[in-house]
């Protein structure tokens, strides 16, 4: 009410002090611009060309450099890199939004019991954490993916479930460490004397209080998932048949794109990269700010 | 006085044996899931390495079957699952990772240690290198009376940190191996030279390996600089550093036995944490260039469909990453009196 009063009298906007607060978080600003950017030209990409054809192989005249007809050039089994581009973006964000999904939810759910109600499941919980941050994640990764899958049938969804079995390690740290905190201050112990069941505390108390944490957390778990999938792909381990951004280095580098001077097909995909990783990690660099008041800029 | 101590010691020992039991706990673990993940699927890795061979040679043996047949039998794998995992058990204590199928009958741990010398060559100077070029670069991005262009270093570095150093290794492999040919592309040496102890091996090699670790050094410095230079800013707001300066030290001596002396603790328990995970750290960068170390071997074996290889690398990494975080917390009581061994 309050809130909605001082905006009809008059005081700055609730756009006007976003505005505001990216002008002072750059990296989170700059973040957003690039992420914005990539979204802009891989999904409205998709409309304008047929991604669907023209991202797959012997669809175009292959090894064609940049130009009039091919503005990113082909490759040499014949796909439209534009087309590779804008589809690849997609995908290799949909292997990290996925896998970062499932982790930051399974990271909250295991987070909140462990930290939450303690007792044994607290401390299995805890030493499971502690042995899988002991062991190299892409090596283990590299192992149930090499393994488990078949390597002629990976798709963009094995990625993300193969990914996603170590997205959840880090939530869960942050989630517990954060509840067992908090589940000793005043306003927790007052929801529980006025009569607050232990989901509503959960809910209506603990979460809203941590939800920098877990958007900085599912920021840094899309990354991992990305870093990870790119991983598996340059180590010949992703989906042979679809056009991710890692898939397309992978060719390229199998095919020695540099040594014959087919430049394009591999500067495409690493500028992507780029972007994508510069882009995630300013963002979260900009959520940490927001998460924890205290490291402020303040010049 | 005495008693005092004899307890201190009894916590040490106690201490001590509560991680050693954990390294024990970690490397069990790792075991029994590598022992685990290969028995949970589908895939016959003999079958796999047969199939590859009928693919690329065009020559399928009739009797594929009874060969099959006859290597489950030479590898265990007709027994029952826990006299199995007792055999597997038995013989990774024994420290044999079992036969490569890609160069049989040659042991694994024998592959792994043609390799090995190479990453830890590449990776130790790196990440010596990459530790002290960030450490200062941050030390001194913290520290207010530094000129204004090293605080500037920061976020460039920052962003290179973010982006896999594999990308960093096909920019560089493409712009000064390939463009300005100043350094050769990939590889190790150069064909034709033998391995030997000379002057111009050594430098063949040096030349081979500037590349490789530039992009490792540039990937990961800006990691090292952010953690010195967070350690810095908070250790300045610290008393003891403002009494330092209110009896009126020489910002020098501030610098080093104030600021830098206490900030790099945590940057040491780091280092020592890197050190552990060299195996694996350089593994994509050592294939994109074909480096002849871990990371071209699990990538062949990768292709060749190698599964005993890839276990032995795991295990391996495992091991070497609990050993060095054993060192760390065995150290570090050492490096910060203000630890006690007892956590309560």
């Amino acid at each position: 009410m309050a809130i909605a009063l001082q905006s009809t009298i008059g005081g700055p906007s609730q756009r006007t002090l976003i505005l505001r607060y990216l002008r002072r978080n750059k990296s989170l600003a700059v973040g957003l611009i690039i992420l914005i950017f990539l979204l802009v030209f891989s999904i409205g990409g998709s409309f304008v060309v047929d991604t669907e054809k023209l991202a797959y192989p012997l669809a175009v005249a292959p090894l064609q450099p940049p130009g009039a007809e091919f503005p990113l050039g082909t490759d040499k089994d014949g796909r439209d890199l534009l087309a590779v581009m804008i589809r690849g973006i997609l995908l290799t964000g949909a292997i990290g939004v996925i896998a970062g999904t499932i982790g930051i939810v399974v990271g909250v759910v295991l987070g909140f019991v462990a930290g939450y109600f303690g007792g044994p499941f607290d401390l299995v919980v805890r030493w499971v954490t502690e042995v899988l941050l002991t062991i190299p994640g892409l090596i283990l990764l590299i192992i149930i993916a090499g393994t488990i899958v078949d390597k002629n049938q990976v798709s963009v969804l094995t990625m993300a479930a193969v990914t996603s079995v170590l997205a959840w390690v880090g939530p869960t740290r942050v989630v517990r460490a954060q509840v067992l905190t908090m589940k000793e201050r005043t306003f927790v112990s007052i929801a529980k004397l006025s009569g607050m069941g232990n989901m509503e505390i959960i809910f209506k108390e603990l979460m809203p209080n941590m939800l920098p944490f877990l958007v900085a957390a599912f920021v840094g778990q899309v990354m991992g998932a990305i870093y990870a999938s790119f991983g598996l792909e340059i180590l010949g381990l992703g989906p042979a048949r679809e056009p991710t951004i890692g898939m397309t280095i992978r060719w390229a580098t199998f095919h020695s794109a540099m040594f014959n001077q087919w430049w394009w097909w591999l500067l495409w995909p690493v500028l992507a990269m780029v972007l994508i990783f510069a882009s995630l990690s300013l963002i979260n660099v900009g959520l940490d700010e927001v998460a924890n008041p205290r490291i402020r800029r303040t010049e | 006085m005495l008693s005092a101590s004899r307890e201190n010691l009894t916590v040490r020992l106690g201490y001590i044996l509560r991680r050693f039991l954990f390294l024990v706990f970690v490397m069990w673990t790792a075991a029994t899931v590598l022992f685990l993940i290969p028995r949970m699927s589908r895939v016959n890795p003999i079958r796999e390495r047969f199939n590859a061979l009928a693919r690329s040679t065009g020559y399928a043996p009739k009797d594929l079957e009874s060969i099959i047949a006859s290597y489950e039998l030479k590898f265990g794998l007709d027994k029952p699952l826990p006299q199995q995992y007792v055999d597997y058990m038995a013989s990774v204590l024994r420290g044999d990772l079992g036969v490569s199928l890609m160069s049989y009958p040659k042991p694994v741990a024998e592959l792994i240690g043609e390799a090995l010398p190479w990453t830890i060559g590449l990776l130790g100077v790196t990440t010596v290198l990459t530790f002290l070029i960030g450490t200062v670069i941050g030390a001194l991005a913290g520290w207010p009376r530094s000129p204004k262009w090293i605080k500037g270093m920061v976020p460039p570095l920052m962003i290179l940190a973010a982006i896999p150093p594999v990308i960093l290794a096909l920019l560089l492999v493409y712009f000064i191996g390939f463009r300005l040919k100043l350094l050769p592309m990939g590889g190790a040496f150069s064909a034709g030279l033998t391995k030997e102890f000379s002057l111009p091996f050594i430098l063949d090699v040096l030349s081979h390996a500037i590349l490789p670790a530039f992009s490792l050094i540039l990937g990961s410095a800006g990691f090292w600089a952010l953690g010195m230079r967070g350690m810095g800013i908070t250790i300045q707001g610290e008393d003891y550093v403002n009494f330092a300066e209110h009896k009126g030290l020489k910002p020098g001596r501030i610098f080093y036995w104030y600021y830098v002396r206490n900030a790099i603790l945590p940057q040491v328990t780091s280092l020592a944490l890197a050190f552990g995970g060299i195996i694996s750290a350089g593994v994509l960068v050592e294939s994109v260039y074909g480096f002849p170390g871990i990371g071209s071997t699990l990538s062949a074996a990768i292709l060749a469909n190698d599964y005993f290889v890839i276990y032995g690398i795991g295990y391996i990494t495992v091991v070497a990453v609990a050993v060095s975080m054993l060192v760390v917390d065995l150290l570090y009581p050492l490096l910060d009196p203000r630890i006690r061994y007892d956590r309560k």
